[in-house]
């Protein structure tokens, strides 16, 4: 028996709070990387899809004979072709998987085609002939509401209806539709097993619900359809829903042959889902003194054509309506419509990021009115542990440290005025428009809040599996990296349970464990991650237990100095740990949208600085700093890496990200005019990181990946306000907003 | 798709013709092809000819990069140099593919038309300059023959000192431009304003230029003027990227800056 004499001294490196390099860095900056976009297979065929021209259209006929002409052309199919579900969808299955007599939106799908290349299955596609007999496009949401064409409609009231305060401000506000724009465009690769069954490689958030789908719309049994996680490059809500993947199945059943498809960079604008347009209307009442009273608002989002996850983004707009302010007395009124614009769905802060702008414009006019600090007016309101929400009435039981955010915003020193030496320096940018005498600096603060993992009453769940294996520990997960940094935290949390140091996250199919839910709502950290130390924590105490030992590290199971059992004795021996981890229940609404309709939450506020020129209405972002309550950081680069994207992410939309539409038909689906901000547009941020113990996360963390998108757009917008004198009641805002009258 | 590679001009220009394009940098054709947009027959791929790269004085070769320009050009046709696209495009643009591709937006373009630059071409029969204005003719639409080639660009002598280059765009780098212009302003007062994105080509600003080429030292209200001069005379479309409105007014704020920009 070994003796303790040259055991490794204290806790493994990598552990929770610190910042170990990301397995998958390296390779991503070197090229090396595997994304879903460069998987191959022996006899691979390239598939594409035919789309719609119109926003509504008649099907009349479909002539594939064009198409099967061109040599190398080995399938072209149809809605009558899908075997199984004609419709899918994440909801509801509203979605034809082709469209059938009738298309509802602009670049919906109507055949795909699979051939020898890529370029082969293009000019395929282009030679299917469509008639279509176009008709109306309904694209208006209000006269959608007037037809009843809704998704659904969430009426929350709370408190004594009849309260009113003597300090009124009303507005109203609208969000234009921003896109996730993932750099990585949809992508993917199905093979068939040989045995009527299929293997699905491509760009998901969730690859059980997609499993799901497939097996549901091909007919074919659960067992026979595997969804393989692959190498994601950015989702931010786009890749929860299907596109491709039955598409791709369907071909590749067909043919026999393993079928791949990337959509080009216009087709992935029309190919997923974006985030939902929003018109706001609002009225808050508060006292003398500034304490709100009552809080009315209405909510209305476009849902498009198809369901998607209109429905939950409704019900999180509605409940996260007031912001994290108190309220006695709360009515807020939400409709989903259903119009002929493309599809919106989930996109980074699921409805709060549009009632924010909202709720932070109103704090801002109410201060006014008030002849209020903004800062103290927020601080009187804050909500916080104990308070019931205003909108549900659920007693908020995890720390939601509202005012430490906004003293902390507050603590934070203004930065000196721009030197302006440099025309980076300047609003216009390289374009040389602008002197420093030209430029207004404004300041804006805004608060935003949102839930944590899935509401409702949703079953909620992450499974987990934790080997020991003779090189050390594996985790086995079916949930997504899509660039967050879930492989790393994993890896931290085995460390810092087991007590050793070698650890290695391994991506399995959906035959090989259940689901970890979808990388969305800010959840994987919290579930993944709490199913992932559950299994730790267990498969430990089995291991001591078995082996009467006190201690177990690198070198194996420890009894005081004694190493009992060797590690490559222990790994010989199949230890293994699956967990489910289920975070606590939620419920539906009653019919007032009262209820414990959420899991956890999470407060955080931004403070823009930003220098505009009034007259050419030009925006440079200077400076975002935020205070963001986040539980514990259990990586805390990666906690900025996720604060200062998602910054990025707000300042686009509230400066220069926006589909434009024109009668349900997208004016811009190019990164030409589709404009993400560039590093020249990236302000400075400074992070605090405000960590207070007791949410069940592992070790207490929250989910950290949404709030910083959520009210940084509002605090930009604030700012250029202050800048400008002008009320910029849209985002994004526009130079001709500022400049003209 | 067939791709030649002519080591001489004779051979491009043998090459041209029977819908052949050329290809400079690839730039805008590359995106063009990616799109589905055009299906070339044949490209001609012009890299390999080092004469289209000569720059000589007053004379730019087609061939000549945004990235040279960017550094070795007259100031304003630098600083519009600076704001094509990224460092990897402008290493890969050229000025003459800018004209072969003539969009209204070309950030090239407003210095031309201000300092009266002249474009040559060239085809197997015959060799012909045109002054800038019978060039452009329309949203991407030139003189050129489909048998001609862009041989390079001819900038008159005695450029005034006082040149200054301007481009709106919604982002801070990388944008196509809102508008964008240039002005230059000689010793003698003589005025040129030229802008981009205000038209289907190219346009000087000829009643704001008179108007203030015979004011020697301009007062605050002549600059109001000169700038309500030219939003009125340029003529601006509403699309996806700005509206009429804001690019009116942004063509008379613009070129009224880049005038004091000139003048101090």
């Amino acid at each position: 028996m070994s003796t303790r004499t040259g055991r490794r001294v204290g806790v493994p490196r990598g552990v929770i709070r610190d910042s170990p390099l990301r397995p998958d860095g390296v390779p991503k900056l070197r090229g090396e990387f595997e994304y879903a976009q460069d998987l191959r297979a022996e006899g691979m065929l390239w598939a594409a899809t035919v789309r719609s021209p119109h926003a509504r259209a008649r099907v009349v006929s479909i002539d594939l004979g064009p198409a099967l002409a061109i040599g190398g052309v080995h399938a072209c199919l149809t809605a009558a072709d899908v075997p199984g579900r004609a419709t899918f969808g994440l909801e509801h299955a509203d979605q034809p998987v082709l469209a059938g007599d009738e298309v509802k939106f602009w670049g919906e799908p109507v055949a795909v085609v699979a051939a020898e290349d890529d370029d082969t299955a293009r000019r395929a596609a282009a030679a299917v002939e469509v008639r279509y007999e176009e008709l109306d496009a309904r694209t208006d949401p209000e006269e959608a509401d007037d037809r009843d064409e809704v998704f659904r409609r969430l009426s929350i009231r709370r408190g004594d209806q009849g309260l009113h305060g003597s300090v009124v401000v009303e507005g109203e506000y609208e969000v234009g539709m921003q896109d996730q724009a993932p750099l990585g465009t949809e992508a993917g690769l199905a093979i068939p097993d040989g045995q009527g069954g299929v293997d699905l490689y491509a760009t998901s958030q969730y690859v059980h619900v997609d499993q799901e789908q497939v097996v549901a719309s091909l007919g074919l049994r659960p067992d026979q359809v595997r969804a393989h996680p692959t190498g994601i490059g950015g989702a931010f809500g786009a890749r929860e829903d299907v596109n491709l993947h039955i598409h791709l199945c369907m071909l590749a059943l067909h043919t026999g042959r393993p079928v791949k498809m990337v959509y080009h960079r216009s087709e992935s604008f029309t190919g997923h889902v974006h985030r939902h347009p929003a018109w706001l209307r609002y009225r808050h009442e508060s006292d003398e003194d500034g304490r709100l009273v009552r809080v009315e608002a209405r909510v209305m989002i476009d849902g498009g054509a198809y369901a998607s996850t209109t429905s939950a983004v409704l019900a999180n707009a509605c409940y996260f309506a007031v912001g994290p302010y108190r309220s006695d007395s709360v009515a807020v009124d939400g409709v989903g419509a259903r119009t002929n614009n493309p599809p919106c769905g989930a996109m980074r802060g699921f409805g709060a990021v549009q009632v924010c702008f909202a709720y932070e414009a109103q704090m801002d006019r109410l201060a006014a009115a008030l002849e209020m600090d903004p800062l103290d007016l927020r601080e009187l309101n804050a909500l916080g542990t104990g308070d019931p929400m205003p909108t549900t009435g659920q007693v908020i039981e995890t720390p939601l440290p509202t005012i430490e955010v906004i003293r902390s915003l507050q603590a934070m020193p203004l930065p000196e005025p721009a030197t302006m030496a440099h025309h980076s320096e300047l609003p216009g940018g390289s374009g040389l428009t602008t002197e420093p005498h030209h430029v207004r600096r404004g300041v804006g603060y805004a608060l935003g809040l949102k839930n944590l993992g899935f509401s409702e009453g949703s079953d909620d769940y992450a499974q987990a599996r934790v080997r020991l294996t003779p090189d050390g520990a594996v985790v086995e997960t079916a949930a997504i990296e899509v660039g967050q940094g879930l492989v790393t935290v994993l890896a931290q949390i085995v460390r810092s349970a087991l007590g050793i140091s070698r650890v290695d996250v391994n991506h399995v199919d959906t035959s090989k464990i259940d689901s970890a839910g979808s990388t969305s709502a800010s959840r994987q950290t919290q579930l993944s991650g709490g199913a992932t130390l559950e299994a730790s924590v267990k498969l430990r105490q089995r291991v001591l237990d078995r082996h009467e030992g006190e201690e177990l590290d690198d070198d194996g199971v420890w009894k005081g100095d004694e190493l009992v059992v060797s590690w490559s004795v222990l790994a010989e021996e199949d230890w293994e740990e699956t967990v489910t981890f289920r975070h606590p229940p939620t419920t539906g609404p009653d019919e007032n949208g009262q209820g414990v309709i959420h899991a956890d939450f999470a407060v955080a506020g931004h403070r823009a600085v930003v220098d505009v020129d009034t007259e050419l209405g030009l925006v440079k972002v200077v400076r975002v700093d935020t205070a963001q309550d986040v539980g514990l950081a259990l990586n805390p680069q990666s906690v900025r890496g996720q604060i200062e994207g998602g910054i990025l992410q707000g300042v686009g939309l509230a400066v220069m990200e926006e589909l434009v539409m024109k009668d349900g038909v997208i004016l811009n689906p190019t990164f030409t005019d589709y404009l993400l901000p560039t590093i020249l547009d990236a302000p400075d941020v400074e992070a605090l990181l405000i960590e207070r113990e007791g949410s069940w996360g592992p070790f207490g963390a929250k989910g950290v990946g949404e709030p910083p998108t959520i009210s940084s757009t509002a605090a930009v917008a604030a700012a250029i306000r202050a800048a400008s004198g002008k009320e910029l009641n849209r985002v994004p805002i526009r130079p001709q907003d500022i400049a003209l009258e | 798709m067939e791709i030649v590679h002519p080591n001489s001009i004779d051979e491009a220009l043998a090459g041209l013709g029977d819908g052949a394009i050329p290809l400079a940098g690839g730039t805008d054709l590359m995106v063009e092809v990616n799109f589905g947009h055009i299906r070339p027959e044949r490209v001609i791929g012009l890299r390999r000819l080092a004469e289209l790269k000569e720059w000589d004085g007053q004379r730019i070769g087609a061939g000549v990069t945004w990235r040279r320009i960017e550094t070795h050009g007259p100031k304003a046709l630098a600083e519009a140099a600076r704001t094509v696209g990224s460092p990897q495009i402008r290493n890969a643009g050229t000025i003459g593919g800018n004209l072969g591709t003539a969009s209204p937006a070309g950030d090239g373009h407003p210095f031309l038309a201000a300092v009266g630059a002249s474009i040559e071409l060239a085809s197997t029969a015959s060799q012909r300059t045109l002054t800038w204005q019978e060039f452009f003719t329309g949203v991407k639409e030139t003189a050129r023959r489909p048998d001609e080639l862009i041989m390079a660009v001819h900038l008159p002598a005695g450029l005034p000192e006082r040149q200054c280059f301007g481009k709106i765009g919604i982002r801070n780098a990388m944008v196509i431009a809102t508008v964008c212009a240039v002005v230059t302003r000689a010793d003698d007062g003589k005025t040129t304003v030229a802008l981009g994105s205000v038209a289907p080509t190219p346009i000087r600003a000829t009643g704001a230029e008179n108007m203030i080429s015979s004011i020697g030292h301009p007062s605050a209200g002549d600059l109001v003027e000169f700038q309500r001069l030219v939003s009125e005379e340029v003529r601006p479309i509403t699309d996806h990227r700005s509206t009429e409105e804001y690019r009116r007014h942004g063509a008379g704020v613009l070129a009224r800056r880049l005038l004091e920009r000139c003048l101090s």
